[in-house]
């Protein structure tokens, strides 16, 4: 146990960063998606038609093979990131942190996209037979009606989703960013000897997180469930 | 036909405010909508009956574009129905709907239910159109349920609502497409009510009904259809006691014997 509360700082700035990923990437893949699933229930065909092979695409491509693009083939086509050099107290964020927020955005947006999906297809025809009829446009009836009672339909779903990205943010680790499973390898490399301790206290570090996330997500079903 | 109910019409009403002219529609092989010529003139309250599948709905929602047509036009107000987008949100703004199934907005209380139209689509500012919705709310008997959500109302009470809400766009004409169909016996008579009312107010209305109570003494024309086909058109007396093809004498004998 010494090894984790002796470097007690670095288990938390590990997390420190596997948080902002989350909270950073989770928001962009939420903003991604309502975009994406307006495109696909949209009625402009070619949208529709982007729209669904985007999240085919991107979805069925390994998460560490987004990330490897981005590392590794997007600098030969003129995607670069050296312009983020961010410095918030001991956290440092530049082109590995970047790169990680993109990939995980891109790839979850997917995910948020098709759990909306499955949101707007509860809501009955009927509301947006019913927006459409008092005048509202396209717009109007997707921000106005749709969507909230798709977000509402879509909580247990989404929540499945962004769990996976709490998760998903250790994928980082390989590409340079010191989020808690790259802090956790260097203490498993500095104190062999209590390998098994080290683990534990990283899963429940996960744990904790997730929890914390579900227990919020219940809230807001239940919240919304009543009004 | 057509030419002897305007006849017969003319009197009562003002200029043609919606005009149906040689409308075709098809599902598939299914021809829903057969040659349909309809003028409805301002003030005037046109009731469409007839049996289930006769494409009676359909012809109502053909009006705010709710179902595309195949052929024919449709005018409102002396311009044709658009194709989509801005255009046509506008044309839907000026034509209130009443829905079977009531479609009150589930995340949005009474009074914001009637508010969104004014404020998202007029642009009317939030105080003036809760003024707005208010009076209106007044108006069917609803007031007092405003911070309310549709699923704590019955049915009639959100069909009320439904009607307010589409009155606060201040329509040109009302369509109501079966509005008591999907209430309990003793909820019909509060949404008929409010109907009669806005009829003496001077609405223009196409109602699609089974009530033929309300027909009697609403209507200012029944328009009879059956198998997509507008087969009579007359006053409400003439057609009650007079029905000239076999179809209606027969529908009406179904209908009447209890």
């Amino acid at each position: 146990m010494d090894a984790v509360t002796s470097n007690f700082d670095l288990f938390l700035k590990g997390f420190g960063y596997t948080l902002f990923l989350f909270l950073i990437s989770g928001l962009l893949s939420l903003v991604l998606g309502t975009l994406l699933v307006a495109c696909r229930v949209g009625p402009v065909a070619v949208l529709r038609w982007a729209g669904g092979w985007y999240v085919t695409l991107v979805r069925s491509t390994p998460l560490v093979v987004v990330f490897a693009f981005f590392q590794f083939a997007a600098p030969m086509l003129g995607i670069r990131f050296g312009w983020v050099d961010v410095h918030i107290g001991a956290f440092d964020f530049t082109s590995f942190f970047a790169i990680a927020v993109v990939a995980l955005t891109l790839y979850t947006s997917c995910f948020v996209c098709e759990a909306l999906r499955s949101g707007v297809n509860a809501v009955p025809l009927g509301q947006a037979e019913a927006a459409r009829a008092i005048g509202l446009t396209f717009g109007g009836t997707m921000s106005q009606v749709i969507l909230p009672q798709a977000f509402r339909a879509s909580v247990p779903p989404l929540a499945s989703v962004l769990i996976a990205l709490i998760k998903n943010t250790s994928v980082a680790f390989i590409f340079g960013v010191g989020e808690a499973v790259a802090q956790m390898r260097i203490m498993t490399n500095n104190h062999s000897s209590e390998r098994t301790t080290i683990f534990l206290a990283y899963a429940a570090g996960y744990i904790l997180i997730v929890f914390v996330f579900s227990f919020l997500a219940n809230r807001l079903e239940r919240h919304w469930r009543v009004a | 036909m057509t030419a002897l109910s305007s006849e017969a019409s003319a009197a009562a009403v003002g200029e043609p405010l919606v005009v149906l002219d040689h409308v075709e529609k098809w599902y598939g092989d299914l021809h829903v909508l057969q040659d349909i010529n309809l003028s409805i003139k301002r003030g005037e309250v046109v009731v469409v009956i007839g049996p289930s599948g006769s494409g009676k709905s359909t012809l109502c929602r053909t009006i705010n574009r709710l179902e595309t047509i195949d052929k024919g036009s449709i005018t409102l107000d002396g311009k044709a129905l658009p194709q989509e987008g801005k255009q046509l949100a506008d044309l839907r703004a000026e034509v209130g709907m009443v829905f079977q199934s009531f479609n009150l907005f589930a995340h949005k209380t009474i009074l914001e239910n009637v508010t969104l139209g004014p404020i998202k689509v007029r642009k009317i500012a939030k105080a003036e159109a809760e003024k707005l919705g208010m009076q209106l709310l007044e108006r069917v008997g609803l007031a007092n349920q405003a911070p309310k959500y549709p699923a704590q109302l019955s049915g009639g009470q959100q069909q009320r609502v439904a009607i307010a809400r589409a009155l606060a766009m201040q329509p040109k004409v009302m369509l109501f497409d079966e509005p008591t169909s999907a209430l309990d016996p003793e909820m019909i008579k509060e949404v008929l009510d409010v109907m009669v009312d806005l009829a003496k107010q001077g609405m223009t209305m196409v109602v699609v009904t089974h009530e033929m109570g309300f027909a009697r003494t609403a209507a200012n024309r029944i328009v009879f259809m059956a198998d997509g086909q507008v087969l009579e058109e007359g006053t409400p007396e003439e057609f009650f006691t007079n029905a000239q093809s076999a179809r209606a004498r027969d529908f009406l004998g179904h209908i009447l014997k209890h």
